[in-house]
């Protein structure tokens, strides 16, 4: 048994980290929240450089070949720096649609363009409050290809060339298609998100052409979901880390009665719950890590309980690092809020968790 | 990443499982004896058939009764071994505490003729830090530790929560040999033998009417100079190696009434339906399954570590923190589901032979025993996140100056 990450990945990710703690600090997500822009283009393009987003496409669509671990680290790497960019969108979710449910043609045209870093992509699935990813769409696609209806809370939405996107097919089934953007009946607006650095569009979708995946099954979506939930679990986790040593950094130096914060009881055991939330949450997103790139039966199962882990231990983590703070933690100035609100965005981004705990659920029952 | 066997490790995941099968008890629903004291007879005859087929102490090198093999042999049996209801860890204590500070303090011939004899179970071992006055703060310990002239050292003072002790025949004890240094420098460590003069052991009725813990008292007991562990006045550096080792064994073994919680939520019915379609029945298992799988994947990654050379860390703390009080809480949900019928206690009419009955009462002693949930946040946010020490009122001061009840 070796339950870790080889040499060669920890590598990768130590110079990631590197890498993102000189060109992304704090102040990188600020400006994008602060100037209404989509994105940092800037670190995008160096990132590009650096063929992240390529890492796990294969060599023959223009990426690095590389496997889903490789692609965990970099997204622990990405959370803790709070990176204000479409990675997920583009590399969790529009990329590996494509290769679950792409055929041959679609994954030409698309992959080499996301392993590039040429496009930005969205993925739309949600249509009104309370909706579940499993809930039946009401956007409609005709046996021609023509999508009628509205997608809402959509990440990226705004920038992205391209979208996948869920519609009931004719025969009232889910199916995922492709979508051009850049097209007459595509009307898109800007709504203002949680975490600001990560805006949202309303897609409204009249009678405009759409492809289906061509591979795709009733069973498409979770499975493109599992595999996303196991990688943003890691970029929460990396969060949770982030928020952690702020919270301990600043308590040190701030002092109280007399002496550092840190030293009282109330603060420490409150790092110590922290700690143990957020070990429990990168376990269990190591787990998931393992059965993604293993292909594992297990696969469905892990993501459910990284991603329920994830989304509890990154609300525990930015919460009380807030927290600790005290009042100073409650302004703009200081940087709490934005893992505050990072947290609440990638929690929410495939469902919350009474969707994945009733995954769970499922899962663990499936048997009676 | 991976969690497949090497083909040796393989086979000797076959081997042992064949041999399980002919030789340990399976798990039943009924008659099952949950109190410690109560299983000692079984946890000895289990030991021994286990120790005849060369299966005890995997990890102990031959010379000294061990089988030689490594810690990864050791997991693989505990893997397997946790399919039945054997008392396996019963003596975890003495072999994976005492049996190290032995391996490393003691000399030749001393210290084979102990470690043999604790490996084929003919001694059985016991820990002795916790004192009336000195439980979270045991290094404020005080039973007193004297050389005479001749070099033995008369032990005089009052241990307590000392487990299994009215079975054992050995004992590490720390003691006070100075008092007139600082609280951690005035430790040293011995062996006792417990049958000898001078060591009493009174049971402890718990408040679950189990009586694993003890109190043990010492008038004048002798202890020869070669049975002294480590440096005098280097106890307490011994007593961290002795609670290093114990963190990978509660790791793994701590109890936290999941898969009991998992058999009842498919078994039992609400208001005459199953259980398992209520909504809030569905919220705590999807929560506790991602804390138990959380806790076994964090075991899995520091096993590993161990594997790879390294010592288990003070991240060990965190499967006893989360399992005790979860344990408890998975009792009080799983009672309240019960309603009325939750309070009996009758294993012959009580869901699962009233493991969470049983569990309610004994779960307090969990989160106290080896370290409250306390100090185990103490332990990670101090050793662990390396945060600062609160202000101590015994620092820099004689032991006999520090005011203590």
């Amino acid at each position: 048994m070796n339950f870790d990450f080889s040499e060669q990945q920890k590598l990768i990710q130590s110079e990631a980290r590197k890498f993102l703690r000189e060109q992304c600090p704090p102040e990188r997500m600020r400006q994008v929240m602060e100037q209404d822009a989509a994105f940092d283009d800037d670190l995008w393009s160096r990132i590009r450089d650096l063929g992240w987003m390529g890492l796990a496409i294969p060599e023959q669509y223009g990426g690095l070949g590389l496997g889903y671990l490789e692609l965990c680290v970099i997204a622990q790497e990405l959370g803790r720096a709070l990176a204000p960019i479409p990675f997920s969108s583009n590399v969790y979710l529009f990329n590996q649609a494509l290769v679950i449910a792409g055929n041959e043609a679609q994954k030409q045209r698309w992959l080499p363009r996301v392993a590039g870093g040429e496009l930005v992509a969205c993925t739309a699935v949600a249509e009104r409050v309370g909706d579940q990813p499993n809930s039946l769409p009401v956007t409609e696609i005709t046996q021609d290809g023509r999508l009628h209806g509205q997608k809402i809370a959509v990440v990226d939405g705004m920038r992205a060339e391209v979208a996948l996107v869920s519609a009931r097919s004719s025969k009232g089934e889910v199916i995922l298609c492709l979508l051009e953007l850049d097209q007459a009946g595509c009307e898109r607006a800007a709504t203002e998100s949680l975490d600001l650095s990560r805006p949202l569009a309303t897609l409204t979708l009249n009678d405009v052409k759409a492809e289906p995946l061509a591979h795709c099954t009733a069973q498409t979506l979770t499975e493109l979901y599992n595999t996303a939930a196991v990688l943003f679990a890691f970029e929460q986790v990396g969060g949770c880390e982030a928020a952690l040593k702020m919270g301990m950094s600043y308590t040190k130096q701030r002092y109280a009665f007399g002496r550092p914060v840190a030293t009282f009881q109330a603060i420490k055991h409150k790092f110590a719950d922290m700690y143990v939330a957020k070990e429990i949450a990168l376990s269990n997103a190591y787990y998931g890590a393992w059965a993604l790139a293993s292909s594992a039966p297990e696969l469905s199962l892990a993501a459910a309980t990284a991603r329920v882990s994830a989304n509890q231990a990154y609300f525990e983590c930015s919460r009380e690092n807030l927290q600790a703070h005290g009042g100073m933690g409650y302004t703009w100035e200081f940087d709490c809020h934005l893992h505050y609100r990072r947290a609440q965005h990638l929690s929410l981004v495939l469902g919350g968790t009474p969707y994945w705990k009733e995954r769970i659920n499922t899962e663990l029952l499936r048997a009676e | 990443m991976d969690f497949k066997d090497t083909p040796e490790q393989a086979q000797f995941r076959e081997q042992i499982r064949a041999w399980l099968k002919e030789n340990a008890q399976p798990k039943t629903e009924t008659e099952t004896v949950r109190e410690l004291s109560a299983r000692y007879q079984q946890a000895r005859a289990w030991y021994k058939k286990k120790a005849a087929a060369g299966y005890a102490c995997l990890e102990w090198p031959k010379k000294y009764g061990g089988a030689g093999l490594t810690p990864i042999h050791k997991l693989i049996w505990s893997q397997e071994v946790a399919h039945y209801d054997e008392p396996d860890d019963y003596f975890v204590i003495g072999l994976g505490n005492c049996g190290p500070a032995i391996m490393h303090f003691t000399e030749e011939p001393l210290r084979s003729k102990l470690l043999q004899r604790m490996a084929a179970n003919e001694d059985v071992w016991c820990q002795l830090f916790s004192e009336p006055g000195a439980g979270s703060d045991v290094a404020g310990l005080k039973t007193s530790a004297k050389q005479a002239d001749n070099g033995e050292w008369r032990i005089n003072g009052q241990k307590i929560w000392t487990s299994g002790a009215a079975h054992c025949d050995y004992g590490v004890v720390l003691c006070r040999s100075d008092t007139t240094v600082s609280k951690y420098k005035g430790l040293t460590m011995f062996i006792i033998d417990m049958r000898q003069p001078g060591v009493e052991v009174r049971p402890i009725k718990q408040m679950d009417r189990g009586q694993h813990f003890n109190e043990v008292f010492f008038n004048d007991a002798v202890v020869s100079d070669q049975y002294r562990l480590g440096a005098v006045g280097g106890g307490w550096e011994a007593a961290l190696l002795v609670l290093m080792n114990e963190r990978m064994a509660i790791t793994a073994a701590v109890p936290n009434g999941f898969a009991e919680f998992f058999e009842f939520v498919r078994s039992a019915e609400l208001d005459g339906k199953p259980i398992r379609n209520h909504p809030l029945v569905r919220d705590r298992l999807a929560e506790w399954h991602c804390m138990d799988a959380g806790v076994r994947a964090g075991f899995y990654r520091m096993f590993t570590a161990v594997a790879q050379g390294g010592m288990p860390g003070a991240e060990g703390a965190i499967g006893k923190l989360v399992a005790g009080k979860m344990n408890q809480d998975i009792a009080q949900f799983t009672l309240q589901l019960m309603g009325a019928a939750g309070a009996i206690h009758d294993p012959k009419i009580a869901h699962e032979n009233a493991y969470f009955q049983d569990a309610i009462l004994y779960t307090p002693g969990i989160r106290l025993a080896g370290g409250t949930d306390e100090i185990m946040r103490n332990i990670i946010a101090e050793q662990v996140l390396g945060l600062p020490q609160e202000p101590r009122a015994d620092k820099g001061i004689a032991f006999e100056d520090i005011p203590s009840n």
